[in-house]
């Protein structure tokens, strides 16, 4: 019985291989004969691939869910421009820019958005540029509410909102109700895995709502970057510096003197070594957090140029019958990778936080009989 | 376009070395956990947090390639 069994399921298979073979080999005999027409046409696909993954990484002003830009269709929803220019300000929806297809008039100026950016133009929409071809337009003061702009304050509500009851539970009944119960386990986790072991019981209570704050802000921003809304914050160097700065601006402001004399006069060496080791220690500082910065800003990139080859394998190859499941599946795979280093990057980001507060703040053993010697 | 593909290069060392790394570490840690199960929590945190500066270090050269 259980033979037949395999049998008929390597049967199914040897069909089905021959079936996917055929198809395979159809679309290729057909090419044989425009096979120039081919070839220009795999290296114009190879080359929009990267253009779309290289967008896809970028800001913008709209949510763009599907477009066609052969047929001119778009769908998605535009987010609201704002520009300050000859000090006056100018507000009005990205929609007006029609993709960068048109010129958006505003109070009498004209706009046009080119390769991502907004510059100054006439009514006409002509570019000037300069030898490198870049363009040499005037370009306003942008203050716009992008695609990050609008993660990051959807994400501020939402932290707010979820915290906020979190917090009214615990002062009205002792036991939180509903998502609160998610989210207590987590902030326990926050506290006892990453927040004591590294800053230590004395002083770590002070430090809870950074880490707390860092923790569920990259976290839910990380997993927002595996919807298909397509927004990339965490994978935005500009956010994850401005993060690393909290960090940085947070552990310096909260060290202890003797921090700081380790720094600058790095007891128990030489005098020579402690003139050397002022520039080192100095360099040191900033490196925890530039490496902070990189870290998440390279993981989450990586994570999303991966993801987005994948399926880009489809379009490459032109053959939907036989990639397509290959790369579907390769793409879940990967995604749900993702899912663990959404929250392992979120996880290191704050338990490194962590740690480098620690380092600052920790209370000095003073040895007097050995200190100096050593 | 040499300049190019020499960076190519530098990012697979890059890549071959942070693999070494990754895997001394993963097996140094098995190892400990293997002959202290006891501690493996504590053995994890500080096998991640080095696993950590190791792939900011290996990220930090692939993007300066």
């Amino acid at each position: 019985m259980q033979k037949e069994n395999i049998i008929k399921v390597l049967l199914f298979f040897a069909v089905a291989f021959n079936v996917l073979g055929v198809f395979a080999n159809n679309p290729q005999q057909h090419h044989e004969e425009g096979q120039a027409d081919q070839e220009s046409l795999r290296v114009d696909t190879k080359r929009e691939v990267k253009e779309y993954i290289s967008h896809h990484l970028q800001d913008s002003y709209d949510f763009t869910l599907y477009s066609d830009s052969e047929e001119g269709k778009h769908i998605g929803f535009p987010l609201p421009v704002i520009l300050i220019d000859d000090g006056g300000l100018r507000v009005f929806l990205s929609s007006e820019f029609h993709h960068g297809e048109k010129v958006a008039e505003v109070g009498g100026d004209y706009y046009k958005l080119y390769h991502g950016r907004i510059y100054k133009t006439n009514a006409a929409g002509d570019m000037t540029y300069d030898e490198e071809h870049h363009p040499t337009n005037e370009k306003p003061l942008d203050f716009s509410i992008t695609k990050n702009v609008f993660t990051i304050l959807l994400t501020s509500i939402l932290l707010l909102l979820l915290f906020g009851g979190l917090a009214r539970h615990y002062r009205d009944k002792h036991i939180p109700t509903g998502f609160g119960r998610v989210l207590e386990p987590l902030v326990i986790y926050v506290r006892d895995e990453i927040a004591i072991p590294n800053i230590g019981k004395a002083k770590y209570r002070r430090f809870m709502g950074f880490l707390l704050t860092v923790f569920f802000f990259v976290w839910i921003l990380n997993l927002l970057g595996m919807t298909p809304l397509g927004v990339n914050v965490t994978g935005n160097i500009a956010i994850t510096a401005c993060l690393a700065l909290f960090t940085y601006l947070v552990t310096q402001f909260s060290a202890t003197k003797d921090y700081w004399k380790h720094i600058f006069w790095m007891p128990g060496v030489p005098v020579i070594m402690k003139i050397i080791l002022i520039p080192i220690e100095l360099l040191g500082t900033l490196t925890k957090p530039f490496a902070l910065m990189v870290r998440l800003f390279a993981n989450i990139t990586a994570g999303h140029v991966v993801i987005m080859s994948l399926i880009a394998l489809i379009f490459v190859t032109d053959n939907i019958v036989l990639d397509g499941p290959i790369s579907v599946l390769l793409t879940l795979f990967i995604s749900v990778i993702e899912l663990l280093v959404a929250f392992l990057q979120a996880y290191i980001f704050t338990m490194l936080s962590a740690l480098f507060i620690g380092l600052a703040v920790e209370e000095h053993d003073h040895h007097p009989e050995t200190n100096d010697i050593v | 376009m040499e300049s190019l593909d020499l960076a190519l290069v530098g990012a697979g060392l890059i890549v071959i070395g942070a693999g070494l790394g990754l895997g001394k570490i993963g097996g140094s840690a098995m190892e400990a956990i293997a002959r202290q199960p006891e501690a493996s929590g504590k053995i994890q945190t500080a096998m991640i947090i080095i696993a950590a500066l190791l792939e900011g270090l290996a990220f930090a050269a692939l993007i300066l390639a």
